[in-house]
């Protein structure tokens, strides 16, 4: 069967007719003359599917929060076409077994490509190295490993565990966060935490561990990925590893780019987000480091919590946001529109370069035959406003409620097949 | 909405009220003695000092003045915003035993009568309770009669009786407005 | 006003006005009968996630002299740190009709989750949240500063006042600097630097780390309670040294202009931040603070419950 995606842009350059088949793109024809099954695309802009090197899936352990299933309709409803399902899950995804669990749940789903994170330590617990070898021979074949929501912050462990990598070419995906700097820390450390009276967590304790990190990669030569990068101060210090020819790379957080602490000020917890929002001097820079290379890539950080985990007072809550189904609108907005990026930039910082750090061989793609078609088609001139209880995603904690965001994902192709049509699951 | 007003009471008028309810109150205590009065904020305070000063030229003697707000103890208090409290100041020696006149500009519904009566409940027990205002406007709600009155005046409901004294106002006098829509 | 949450909340008039109506209710403390009809009918829950007697107690007693019916709802004790549980006793105390609710939280905010988050109609009073404020605390300052320091009627103008002690964990020092600046008075921090709120510098207040140096151009200061156990987290090295340097013994008090006054929220660690001989001096206003906690609470409660609902 052939399908085509009729009069679309690729990276908005100009209109052809994509035609697929067996999966793969095999054919840029002009647009209005290939035949097949017709995808009205008119006027859209194509980009390589996106690929979410950091979400969270929930799965196995908080089903009532998210599932692998639920999570991947999110993601195809993003533009997705492959998602890092992260480790601290309950089991912790530090087997083999779990992780192939979490594997062949995405396979069920069926959606997007889910890739699981193995965890570094055994139960994320800072202690012992876990199986990473095992995890990387699975069926899941495990190429990024991380503790994320903890730190691996004894530097023994870090030089091992980047060391140990090396062999099957994993990365170890650091989760900056200095724990003795940030006990019990509720927020931004600053004019407004002290005037809140919310306990500080301050820049420093996220760049002490990255500048640490940057060296540690450099002295074993291994590659080191920098999860979630929130602060002005920690652009500074990769970009001077990058200068210095440490292979690190490092992501930034939709909402890293467009929020700001001052939100914090309403006490609502639908904003608490570990790293936590960070000033608006922050978001400038974070933006500009995007732009300019410095952060790598867009990474969801989709952290999805019941009701119940948001709905008390702020320093009971959990902290995370959902992400995948509103981090394109956001990157439209924050990097598209202003000029920051070209589409064909964004799709480096949201497909290519993902793929290529997490080590995804079938994902990523420039739009050219031959390549496998994973697709997002968007339109730049749509506009939606965020309605929680209409995501796809099993919680509601998007801190975009009644937000209008600009780029409407229109069609998600996965592997050849429509995941997506006109904004509905297909 | 506009309104048409009316001065029914100039200074004179007023004054002349004052000094013949100073003389009603001493003829009917028989003397000054173990009088107090109190005023109810903001304008029957006023009208109490007068009434002392007029009572000090007949008698020669000093009648102890107070006031009594008695907004906490108001009926209608949930109907408007809380409003903010005015002084409430008892003489020396307090209320037991004594003969309080209680002193207002306007009588109306009788309803801030029945305050003013609550809160002297709660601050003691005097030995008879007066009631003396300037203006009787008629249209009681309860069972309270003035036993010194400045001026009755017949009103209507639509009516707004207005006392203006030079203390809080600038000048004296009682106007009467009537709302026309 | 529906609520109080915040000092912050809190205009230079709003603030008089609250000053001048616990001025007229504190007189009722003199009477025979101590009780006013006024809020009868209303009912008020005290709210405590915290141990706090005194200032539940105040509370207490300034709605009960208001003729309120008063629930004591302790929830502390009770294994409820997970939040949910702000949640479902807010729909409880909703659900038996609660005009207002006082509440202490140890979690900065709670108050204002709770007027916000559409869980209950009432009115919210604030308590004390965390390290957040206890703007009730600030208002009976106030209360007692204007007494013995101004007239009647105004506000603080003119007024120089020093907090000395844990600031970073006082909800008394948030929630004073921000109403005695707004009443005109100057406020100056004093504490060791770790023990300054982070940002402390952008304050409407001075900071200041040697309170010899404060004492002499102050009308009164305010001391507050400082735990030994901060120690523990390297906050300050011991509490000798802490009281040695910031403590308020005879000596260091003598360094006060004669009129100044000595307060203290309560409680005192005697030996600690205050000696002995100075909180049991003439100048120390601790007993006034406590009877003038009441009238403030009655006050705030009739400005908030004793009308007619959405606005004072």
């Amino acid at each position: 069967m052939t399908l085509v995606l009729r009069g679309v842009r690729p990276y908005g350059e100009d209109a052809v007719d994509i035609v697929i088949a067996d999966g793969v793109i095999v054919e840029l024809a002009s647009p209005g003359t290939a035949e097949g099954e017709i995808v009205d695309a008119d006027g859209l802009v194509a980009l390589p599917g996106f690929v979410d090197l950091h979400a969270h899936l929930r799965e196995p352990g908080r089903e009532d929060a998210e599932t692998v299933l639920t999570g991947s309709r999110a993601a195809a409803l993003g533009g997705f076409t492959c998602v890092h399902a992260m480790a601290n899950t309950s089991p912790v995804a530090d087997t083999a077994g779990v992780v192939e669990q979490v594997w062949r749940l995405g396979q069920e789903a069926g959606l997007v490509d889910v890739r699981p994170v193995g965890a570094v330590t055994v139960g994320l617990e800072g202690e012992r190295m876990a199986e990473l070898g095992a995890m990387a021979q699975s069926a899941a074949a495990v190429r990024v490993f991380s503790d994320d929501g903890r730190c691996v912050h004894d530097a023994v462990l870090m030089r091992r565990a980047l060391e140990y990598v090396k062999s099957f070419d994993g990365v170890v995906a650091q989760h900056a966060q200095e724990p003795r700097l940030t006990e019990g820390a509720q927020m931004n450390e600053s004019e407004l935490s002290g005037r809140l009276g919310l306990v500080g967590w301050p820049a420093v304790a996220e760049e002490a561990i990255i500048a640490r990190d940057v060296l540690l990669a450099q002295h074993v030569d291994s590659r080191l990925h920098v999860c979630h990068l929130s602060t002005a101060g920690s652009v500074e210090v990769v970009r001077w590893a990058k200068a210095r020819g440490v292979q690190v790379t490092a992501e930034v957080t939709p909402h890293h780019l467009v929020l700001t602490e001052d939100l914090v000020a309403s006490y609502d917890p639908v904003y608490k987000v570990n790293p936590p929002l960070r000033t608006a001097e922050d978001v400038r820079a974070l933006r500009e480091a995007l732009a300019d290379g410095t952060i790598d890539i867009i990474a969801t950080d989709h952290a999805p919590h019941p009701h119940e985990d948001k709905d008390c007072e702020w320093a009971a809550a959990a902290m995370g946001m959902l992400g995948l189904e509103t981090a394109f609108g956001v990157a439209m907005e924050t990097m598209v529109l202003p000029g920051l990026l070209s589409w064909r930039q964004l799709a480096q910082r949201m497909s290519v370069t993902p793929a290529r750090i997490g080590g995804v061989r079938t994902q990523g793609h420039d739009l050219v035959p031959g390549a496998v078609a994973n697709i997002a088609v968007v339109d730049p001139e749509a506009t939606f406003v965020i309605d929680p209880t209409r995501l796809a995603s099993k919680s509601r904690n998007t801190p975009y409620a009644g937000r209008e965001l600009p780029g409407r994902v229109v069609h998600t192709i996965y592997a050849g097949v429509p995941t997506v049509l006109d904004g509905a699951l297909a | 909405m506009d309104s048409r007003a009316r001065i029914v009471l100039d200074d004179a008028d007023i004054g002349r009220a004052v000094r013949r309810i100073a003389h009603e109150i001493v003829e009917k205590a028989r003397g000054s003695h173990d009088l107090i009065l109190l005023g109810i904020p903001t304008r029957g305070v006023w009208l109490a000092e007068r009434i002392a000063t007029s009572i000090d030229d007949i008698e020669g003697t000093h009648v102890p003045v107070g006031s009594l707000d008695i907004t906490l103890y108001r009926d209608d208090l949930r109907l408007r915003p809380a409003r903010a409290l005015e002084a409430t100041s008892i003489p020396a020696g307090g209320i037991d035993g004594r003969v309080v006149v209680l002193v207002d500009d306007v009588l109306f519904s009788g309803r801030t009568v029945r305050a003013a009566l609550d809160a002297l409940n709660d601050l003691g027990r005097p030995a008879a309770v007066r009631l003396a205002v300037l203006v009787d406007r008629g249209h009681r709600e309860l069972p309270i009669r003035p036993d010194y009155v400045g001026k009755n005046l017949p009103t209507s409901l639509d009516e707004q009786v207005r006392v203006e004294l030079v203390e809080t106002d600038g000048l004296d006098r009682v106007v009467i407005e009537e709302e026309v829509r | 006003m529906r609520h109080l949450l915040s000092a912050a909340d809190l205009t230079r008039d709003d603030a008089v006005l609250i000053l001048d109506t616990a001025a007229e209710l504190a007189a009722v403390t003199d009477r025979s009968v101590k009780k006013l009809p006024t809020l009868r009918g209303r009912t008020v829950v005290n709210l405590f996630f915290e141990d706090s007697t005194r200032t539940r107690i105040s509370f207490e007693l300034a709605a009960k002299r208001l003729s309120a019916d008063v629930i004591n709802f302790a929830a502390k004790g009770s294994s409820v740190s997970k939040g949910e549980s702000l949640k479902d006793t807010a729909l409880t105390l909703e659900a038996m009709g609660a005009d207002a609710v006082v509440i202490r939280h140890g979690a900065s905010g709670a108050p204002h989750r709770l007027a916000t988050s559409g869980w209950i109609q009432g009115s919210v009073i604030n308590a004390g949240d965390g390290t957040h404020e206890h703007p009730t605390q600030a208002l009976l300052d106030a209360f007692t500063l204007r007494d013995h320091l101004k007239e009647a009627g105004g506000d603080l103008a003119g007024l120089r006042v020093a907090i000395v002690g844990d600031i970073l964990h006082s909800r008394v020092a948030r929630s004073n600097v921000l109403l005695l600046r707004t009443l005109g008075a100057e406020v100056v921090l004093v504490a060791p630097p770790t023990l300054m709120p982070f940002g402390v510098e952008s304050w409407p207040c001075e900071v200041s780390y040697d309170i010899d140096d404060v004492l002499p151009g102050v009308d009164a200061v305010m001391m507050l309670r400082v735990q030994a156990e901060r120690m523990k987290a390297a906050y300050f090295p011991s509490a000798l040294e802490y009281s040695r340097m910031f403590g308020l013994d005879v000596a260091r008090m003598s360094r006060l202009p004669e009129h100044a006054i000595v307060l203290h929220p309560g409680p005192m660690n005697r030996g600690m931040e205050i000696s002995a001989d100075v909180a049991d001096s003439p100048r120390a206003v601790m007993v006034e603070q406590v009877a003038n906690g009441v009238s403030v609470r009655m006050a705030v409660m009739y400005l908030l419950l004793g009308g007619r609902q959405e606005e004072i």
